[in-house]
């Protein structure tokens, strides 16, 4: 394909497009406008489904009903929206709704710093809803990656039969990049199993080897019952103790079961480092420009960038070589992806954040001041 | 590091600071072939608050993606030179708006009334960023006119393209004439 020039936003589109969303459903909202924006562009003209609904409780609404119905269904949003959708990303992880919620972070809480970026929601896109639930988080750092991590995300959702959070920040966003995309025939596209069984004999949420029961869509013949209360296999409600146990291990069971694939990240310069920057986002941009700084200077620095979120990708701290003595967790929010770093360090290395919260990108100057 | 070229484009909303720092963007990226970075900066009302968007270019990939210390300066209004000339290297080049930038302490500026010329020439305002890019075409090297003009004629709606050509055409005019007017720096290699 041809180099082109393209937003965050835009390449979010793209990769949305080549995963095979047929249903978008949003409420606008800076600084995620360009997303619905250009899919009311686009999805109609490729015979697929816009709609602006009245708001982020109905949008989010509207995407889960599409999604029972086989589409396969996003929206994107920021803070303040995200926030009215919490509600309806727990009935799809309960319900096991395949789903994908885009959300571009700008400054909170609240409506905050509208137009300016932050990494404030780490913790609401793994907690924001009620109750034990897995989800999946995946974090773009660049124009390029928003593309690929979006259809990864839709293939996770369907795969695992999960909502999906992508949350990017402003700063990527809004960034315009030189990218080439690749032809879409090399991607992998995964589609939500289906059963083939006669319509008699499906149990809507039986489990099987995957943990992730096989989905029918409405109006498929498939006949069945759905709902967020804690059900059966059948479906339906159930306080029965071994079966709600057995409900909500099978939703931990099947995200646990495919951890290796879903933990994304990328390490630079780790082999034989002293110290290592744990970034993602924007912020791994200029953590990697440190990295590149602290190297010519003569310091063993290197970076692991984390492109999964949630399950938090312990594995690749746990795995950084002996060497490491010193961990760096910068980010745009007061510590949220810090808390879990020390969690899984268990005090095997030093670990140091780097805060900032007014509303600008952390700058290479201001990361060396704390590494250096 | 890398040796990269910043730019900076700032001024208020509505005066198409955005779509210029696209443009720029396009033409060294996609029509110069460099690596290039856009991000973007605005407050939030639709006109009027500041706006400001960031073009870093570079032979290399850029990691950091927004500008630190410019090269380059195009300030197109009072508030905009107020907070960004700070930002300017020593020897960076500096661009004003002169209809809205009047309070100037650098003597090494080029100063261009981009929103008058549009005034005047094309009866609209909102072509002041397409003659500043015509201008800022002359006074840097680090993007091609060629680019430019390409980049200019594809992002600009169909219907306005001719009054585009001008606008930009006029900004190459402007700053000719204002460099004949400047002291030029350097001025060391035997001729």
């Amino acid at each position: 394909m041809e180099p082109q020039l393209l937003m965050g936003n835009e390449a979010c589109v793209e990769g949305a497009i080549v995963a095979g969303i047929t249903f978008y459903a949003g409420y606008p909202i800076t600084p995620s406008n360009e997303i619905g924006e250009i899919m009311s562009r686009r999805l109609p003209r490729l015979g697929r489904t816009f709609i602006q609904m009245e708001d982020e409780i109905a949008s989010m609404a509207a995407v889960i009903g599409a999604s029972i119905a086989g589409a396969k269904a996003m929206t994107a949003t920021s803070g303040p929206g995200f926030s009215l959708m919490q509600e309806n990303i727990g009935f799809a992880a309960m319900a096991e709704v395949p789903c994908v919620v885009v959300n571009v972070m700008r400054g909170g809480p609240s409506t905050g710093l509208p137009t300016l970026p932050s990494q404030g929601d780490v913790q609401q896109a793994r907690w924001g809803t009620h109750g034990d639930h897995p989800i999946i988080v995946l974090t773009p750092s660049s124009v390029r990656e928003a593309f690929d991590l979006t259809i990864k995300a839709v293939n996770f959702s369907e795969q695992y039969r999960t909502p999906v959070i992508m949350l990017m920040d402003e700063v990527i966003g809004h960034l315009r990049e030189k990218v080439v995309l690749p032809q879409p025939e090399s991607i992998d596209i995964i589609n939500r199993a289906r059963p083939t069984c006669p319509p008699e004999w499906y149990r809507p949420f039986e489990d099987n080897k995957s943990g992730v029961p096989l989905m029918a869509a409405f109006g498929d013949g498939y006949r069945y019952h759905i709902t967020g209360l804690t059900h059966d296999e059948m479906g339906f409600p159930t306080t029965k103790p071994c079966e709600v146990d057995a409900a909500i291990n099978r939703l931990f069971k099947k995200i646990r079961q495919g951890f290796d694939e879903i933990m994304l990240c990328e390490t630079f310069l780790t082999d034989d480092a002293t110290c290592v920057i744990v970034a993602y986002g924007s912020v791994a941009r200029t953590a990697k420009s440190v990295v590149l700084q602290l190297r010519t200077a003569g310091k063993k620095a290197g970076l692991l960038k984390l492109q999964t979120l949630w399950p938090f990708p312990r594995r690749a701290i746990e795995g950084l070589p002996q060497s490491v003595k010193e961990l760096y967790v910068p980010e745009m929010n007061m510590g949220q992806i810090y808390r879990e770093v020390l969690r899984v360090n268990q005090g095997r290395r030093t670990v140091r954040k780097i805060s900032k919260v007014d509303g600008e990108l952390i700058t290479p100057q201001e990361m060396v001041q704390v590494v250096a | 590091m890398a040796q990269q070229y910043e730019i900076r484009l700032a001024g208020l909303g509505g005066q198409g600071i955005i779509l210029a720092g696209i443009i720029l963007a396009e033409a060294a990226g996609i029509y110069d072939g460099k690596f290039v970075a856009q991000t973007q900066a605005y407050g939030a009302a639709a006109r009027g608050g500041f706006s400001r968007s960031d073009v870093v270019i570079s032979d290399e990939e850029i990691h950091y993606p927004k500008a630190q210390m410019l090269d380059l300066l195009l300030a197109m209004s009072q508030d905009a030179y107020d907070d960004n000339l700070k930002h300017l290297k020593p020897n960076g080049i500096l661009i004003v708006d002169a209809t809205y930038v009047s309070q100037v302490a650098d003597t090494q500026v080029y100063a261009i009334p981009f929103s008058r010329i549009a005034r005047e020439r094309f009866g609209r305002e909102n072509v002041a960023n397409i003659i500043a890019l015509g201008s800022l075409s002359q006074l840097t090297s680090h993007v091609s006119e060629q680019a430019l003009e390409q980049a200019v004629m594809k992002r600009v709606p169909k219907a306005h393209r001719e009054m585009n050509r001008q606008a930009f055409e006029a900004g190459k005019g402007a700053a000719r004439a204002a460099l004949r007017l400047s002291v030029r720096p350097g001025g060391d290699e035997d001729i």
